[in-house]
């Protein structure tokens, strides 16, 4: 499965560097982030913007390296992603999640595809608007299994997101929205399986993040991200507040301070979230 | 504690719509071209930025055979009328100006780019520079693709 992965990256990268401009056409900061499964997004929220800089000329390849260290797991993402003249993005990410109190991880995969359905979130009149899916696929199903999950291998989440930048919006500051409904039956992103007990069925769940430029090259705001409880577990709402440092269209690092809830039995699962991403192309 | 949560985000997203209705009110008492300092600084801007695209070949390629005095008159009339001034823009309408050139998006935000050096350059504020942009925001419609 990692052959896979890597083999993915090898394709984007190989397809996007034979087409058109390299994208970095958009202004700074305006292409958002890349979220912990892969998708161009805030940190634990898909959004309507796409993962690189490429305006509607253009192509861009991303790349993220994410870790959110909790009290008893840690959550390590690698993934890559490649955004098509501004209108379609497709991403591949690996997720390792560390079982710090039992030992060992589990393992999984998350395919990316996102359109871009209506405009700039910086100039159109409404928000830019996108639809995307997440299909997840557990390398290891033995723990979703024991916990009485409906399926241990995998699921696919659908989502639409409305993002907009405000120019000079909050006392002169630019400030950022983003509000995303997803339909979903993963567990604790799907590390856990999809569906249990309690609800085997996609259901809608909301997400949304807002934030605050302070400058060209940092932006502050928080995240929420509501999560289903399927296995009856007890599986809680996510947020998230983060400080993002963007210098050039090249790199952002952001540091958050993640309020993940109850996971596996696991009460108040706080920790850093810290995060690297950058354009490659 | 979600509830708390779920209030201090609808909070931030609420201070975004509250900040935008106030810098609306804002802008009739006291506009975005008197905090700027008047005709002086938009000078000042303009000429900068006049500078920063003489120095930019992708963006110069645009301005082959072009009045760079009329293209400097128009410009600050036009950020003059925009932010709120005492002008009005005498000049061609944007879709005039630019038709024909069919300016990309990406050369669009460069030029952006290059505004915000101009602005920079000028010493105006983080917070003013993002008043001005959005005053002239609208004015893009009229010149990517033409």
């Amino acid at each position: 499965m990692k052959h896979y992965f890597f083999v993915l990256s090898a394709l984007v990268c190989l397809i996007a560097s034979n087409y058109a401009l390299a994208g970095d056409g958009k202004l700074l900061a305006t292409s958002g982030l890349v979220q912990i499964e892969g998708s161009g997004g805030g940190g634990i929220v898909p959004w309507a913007t796409l993962s690189g800089y490429d305006t509607q000329d253009e192509i861009s390849v991303s790349a993220v390296m994410t870790q959110v260290d909790l009290d008893d797991y840690r959550l390590n993402v690698m993934g890559v992603s490649a955004s098509f003249y501004d209108r379609v993005e497709i991403s591949a990410a690996h997720q390792r999640f560390d079982l710090k109190q039992l030992g060992g991880d589990i393992r999984q995969n998350v395919i990316g595809v996102k359109y871009r359905l209506y405009g700039d979130a910086v100039y159109s009149n409404f928000p830019q608007i996108s639809i995307g899916l997440q299909h997840k696929k557990l390398e290891d199903g033995a723990i979703a299994d024991l916990l009485g999950a409906d399926s241990s291998s995998s699921g696919t989440d659908y989502y639409i997101a409305a993002t907009k930048i405000h120019l000079g919006a909050v006392a002169g500051f630019n400030a950022v929205w983003n509000v995303t409904a997803r339909a979903t039956k993963a567990n604790q992103l799907g590390l856990l399986g999809f569906g249990g007990a309690q609800n085997s069925d996609h259901e809608i769940m909301l997400e949304a993040s807002a934030g605050v430029l302070l400058s060209r090259n940092v932006a502050v705001g928080m995240e929420y991200r509501q999560k289903p409880d399927n296995l009856g577990l007890g599986e809680e709402d996510w947020i998230d507040y983060f400080v993002s440092y963007i210098p050039n269209k090249h790199i952002a690092l952001t540091l958050a301070w993640a309020e993940l809830g109850s996971i596996a039995g696991a009460e108040d699962q706080n920790g850093l979230y810290l995060s690297i991403n950058g354009q490659l192309w | 504690m979600l509830k708390l949560r779920i209030i201090s985000l609808s909070g931030l997203l609420g201070m975004c719509c509250m900040g935008a209705l106030l810098a609306g009110c804002a802008s009739q008492s006291n506009s975005v071209y008197h905090q700027l300092g008047g005709n002086e600084k938009v000078e000042q801007i303009v000429e900068n930025f006049v500078v920063e695209i003489e120095r930019d070949p992708v963006i110069l390629a645009y301005f082959e055979g072009a009045d760079i005095n009329r293209f400097v008159e128009k410009l600050s009339e036009q950020i003059c009328s925009r932010t709120g001034g005492p002008c009005s823009y005498t000049g061609d309408t944007m879709a005039q100006v630019h038709g024909g050139m069919n300016i990309t998006e990406a050369d669009f935000n460069r030029t952006v780019d290059l505004l915000i050096n101009a602005m920079n350059k000028a010493d105006v504020p983080h917070r003013l520079q993002n008043k001005v942009l959005r005053a002239l925001a609208p004015t893009r419609d009229e010149m990517l693709y033409l």
